[in-house]
């Protein structure tokens, strides 16, 4: 049994034309129809570019925004609309990393408190005390723990991340939802903290939904991945499917302006031109049709739907098509 | 002859009450026109400050200059402010990361670029008009002769930067120094802009500093390699050279801490220990030595004695103690198997 199963997710945002409730103008599809499933201990990765609605799907799947429709479950139980007391004990098995190392600490609390925060709200007295189990959690993401009366301030951006990973997984939770953890550090930082995420999810069998848009990092990481365009799933698949038999032109797209640090390499590069559309109004069809340079007449009739066309590889394209693009 | 850029023993330091910050500290190097150097390091490693020196932004500020920036012979250290405002904007002008702080909020596009070109010639609004729907056209804007009248916040980031690159190019400078230009920007359109960069490159025979933090933008657009760290340039070498036989414990780590796409997936990545250093409380002797994996190779005390950049292969300085051929020894086994 899969721990979590998403089954057609779509958050939408409302707008206004004016400030009246009435002047209800077109929702914005932040998330239009995800599905997925995750196992125990497997990393799912996330990719897409800036809008294309993956941060908004982290959120959701862990109840920190409310889904439009869909259902979200959670080890066989349908926690879609569960509130109060009950969803604050499901927060016990599911936690967030998030991407600014700065905004997520709070900046007057010193780093004991903030990593001691999640025995308090859920009420748990871990043996041998709060303290030290705190000390242990900094000692484990490689945090000094005399640190502990210190404020975030003192630390540097990476070291800021790793109190954020001790934090999410102190009530050792079953799923963490990493949004972007790694792309405001430095490159010499970046390895540390996937090396530490890595190491903690073989000792808790930890499932990450890891949300990214740095490719080569999320190829690192994930078992599976997956790629977004405006909302939509254009791609599913485990990694060695995804990345050395992309299907998809906006997986492989994404994949050729990856820049890679090896001067003269003459590669075919798929340049998409423009920008992304917006989502408000997104094009009919296949949402990514007006920037596929294999578009053709039927992508602005007929959305396409997923379709497995290898054992656990899923492309929503009309004209699928494995092309070498690294 | 001299080359068109020499940046000679450039120093820029900052006092401060707790010290002197040596954001950058006897930087030297040289472009030729039509040739791109990429400026690497992290952050806090002086890249930024560089290029504000060349640009002599740091006038007025509290900033200790020395050394020589020899732009066509000229000390860009020594000039007046008035010739400098003559250069600026004309022979050498700046990309700026975040386009929409770099946009004035008030002023459509079009106002903004005109007012470059007006600053430098006396041309009718009319002409200048024209000259930047041009160049709007040529920075691969759609509809130019409508977005001139549209102010920065209605553009989206890659149209905003490509505005911004147009504002650069206006009068067709001889150097351009693009800050991060890339790094806010999603990766198909940062693959636009640096195609674009290239092609007006080659059309217009600028010399380019490309200053980031993203190994790979380098290796796409550069011809020469200096990557900083601490305030120092610790390798300077072409581009061939020092990706394919990086010379500095730094480079070499840095190549082996980021998942790469190219190459096998590693087993685990190996990084850099520690954190980059802050400039006021630099590590005596070599600033990388605390985090250098191979210090105990160094034949005498990295700590205390802080080492030359020397030419270690043809065209390849560095700038380590640790001999030139344990080196090479020591950074063979490289990164991942190549797919």
């Amino acid at each position: 049994m899969s721990l979590l199963t998403i089954t057609d997710l779509r958050k939408y945002f409302p707008t206004y034309t004016t400030k009246l409730v009435r002047s209800q103008g077109a929702p914005v599809k932040a998330v239009d129809g995800l599905s997925l499933s995750l196992n125990a201990g497997e990393t799912l990765g996330l990719v897409g570019e800036s809008g294309c609605g993956k941060s908004t799907a982290g959120r959701t799947i862990l109840r920190l925004l409310e889904p439009t429709s869909g259902t979200i479950e959670f080890e066989g139980r349908d926690v879609t609309k569960v509130k109060g007391e009950d969803l604050r004990k499901l927060r016990r098995e599911m936690q967030m990393v998030f991407q600014d190392p700065y905004g997520s600490l709070n900046p007057r609390h010193p780093v004991g408190a903030i990593i001691a925060a999640p025995f308090e709200i859920q009420g748990v007295t871990p043996t041998g005390g709060v303290k030290k189990a705190v000390q242990e959690l900094m000692e484990r993401v490689g945090l000094n723990p005399e640190h502990y009366n210190r404020y975030p301030h003192e630390f540097s951006g990476g070291q800021r991340q790793r109190i954020g990973v001790a934090r999410a997984v102190a009530l050792k939770p079953k799923l963490v939802v990493c949004d972007e953890p790694v792309s405001a550090l430095d490159v010499s930082i970046q390895a540390q903290v996937i090396n530490l995420l890595e190491d903690i999810q073989k000792e808790q069998n930890l499932a990450y939904v890891f949300i990214a848009h740095d490719l080569s990092v999320v190829r690192h990481i994930s078992d599976r991945v997956m790629v977004m365009y405006l909302g939509r799933t254009m791609e599913v698949a485990d990694r060695i499917g995804l990345y050395e038999r992309p299907m998809h032109p906006y997986t492989q797209a994404l994949m050729s302006a990856v820049p890679v640090p090896e001067p003269r390499r003459d590669r075919e590069r798929i340049l998409l031109v423009g920008d992304l559309p917006s989502p408000q109004n997104p094009p009919s069809g296949c949402v990514f049709r007006t920037r596929c340079p294999y578009v053709q007449e039927r992508c602005a009739a007929e959305v396409p739907l997923p379709v497995e066309l290898e054992p656990g590889h899923i492309v929503a394209c009309h004209f699928p098509a494995i092309r070498n693009v690294i | 002859m001299s080359p068109f850029l020499r940046v000679n023993n450039l120093k820029v330091h900052f006092p401060t009450d707790d010290g002197v910050v040596r954001a950058v500290d006897g930087l030297t190097f040289d472009l030729e026109k039509g040739k791109t150097l990429g400026i690497v390091g992290e952050s806090g490693s002086g890249k930024s400050v560089t290029s504000l020196a060349i640009m002599g932004l740091h006038r007025g500020s509290r900033a200790k200059l020395s050394g020589e920036v020899l732009l066509d012979d000229q000390d860009l250290l020594e000039i007046s402010d008035e010739e400098l405002r003559g250069l600026r904007g004309r022979k050498m002008a700046m990309i700026f990361q975040d386009p929409l702080s770099a946009m004035h909020p008030y002023y459509t596009i079009g106002q903004q670029l005109t007012e470059a070109i007006q600053v430098h010639e006396k041309v009718a609004k009319k002409v200048a008009r024209t000259k930047v729907i041009d160049m709007l056209g040529r920075v691969g804007i759609p509809n130019p002769n409508k977005r001139i009248d549209q102010y920065p916040h209605e553009f989206s980031g890659g149209m905003r930067q490509r505005a911004m690159i147009a504002m650069a190019l206006i009068n067709d400078p001889e150097l351009l120094i693009a800050d991060e230009p890339t790094t806010a920007l999603d990766v198909t359109v940062q693959a636009q802009i640096l195609d674009l960069m290239r092609d007006l490159q080659s059309e217009f025979g600028s010399a380019i500093i490309m200053i980031t933090h993203d190994l790979g933008v380098v290796a796409e657009i550069a011809d020469d390699v200096l990557v900083m760290y601490g305030g120092k340039c610790i390798e300077y070498a072409e581009v061939d050279s020092a990706f394919h036989q990086p010379d500095h414990p730094y480079t070499w780590g840095l190549l082996t801490s980021m998942p790469r796409l190219d190459r096998l997936k590693q087993d685990r990545l190996l990084p850099i220990a520690g954190n980059p250093p802050s400039l006021i409380n630099l590590p005596p002797g070599c600033a990388f030595h605390p985090r250098c994996a191979f210090r105990e190779f160094a034949p005498c005390a990295c700590d205390e004695i802080v080492p030359d950049l020397l030419e270690s292969y043809p065209k390849h300085d560095s700038r380590c103690h640790i001999p030139v051929a344990k080196r090479a020894d020591l950074f063979a086994n490289v990164i991942a198997p190549r797919l």
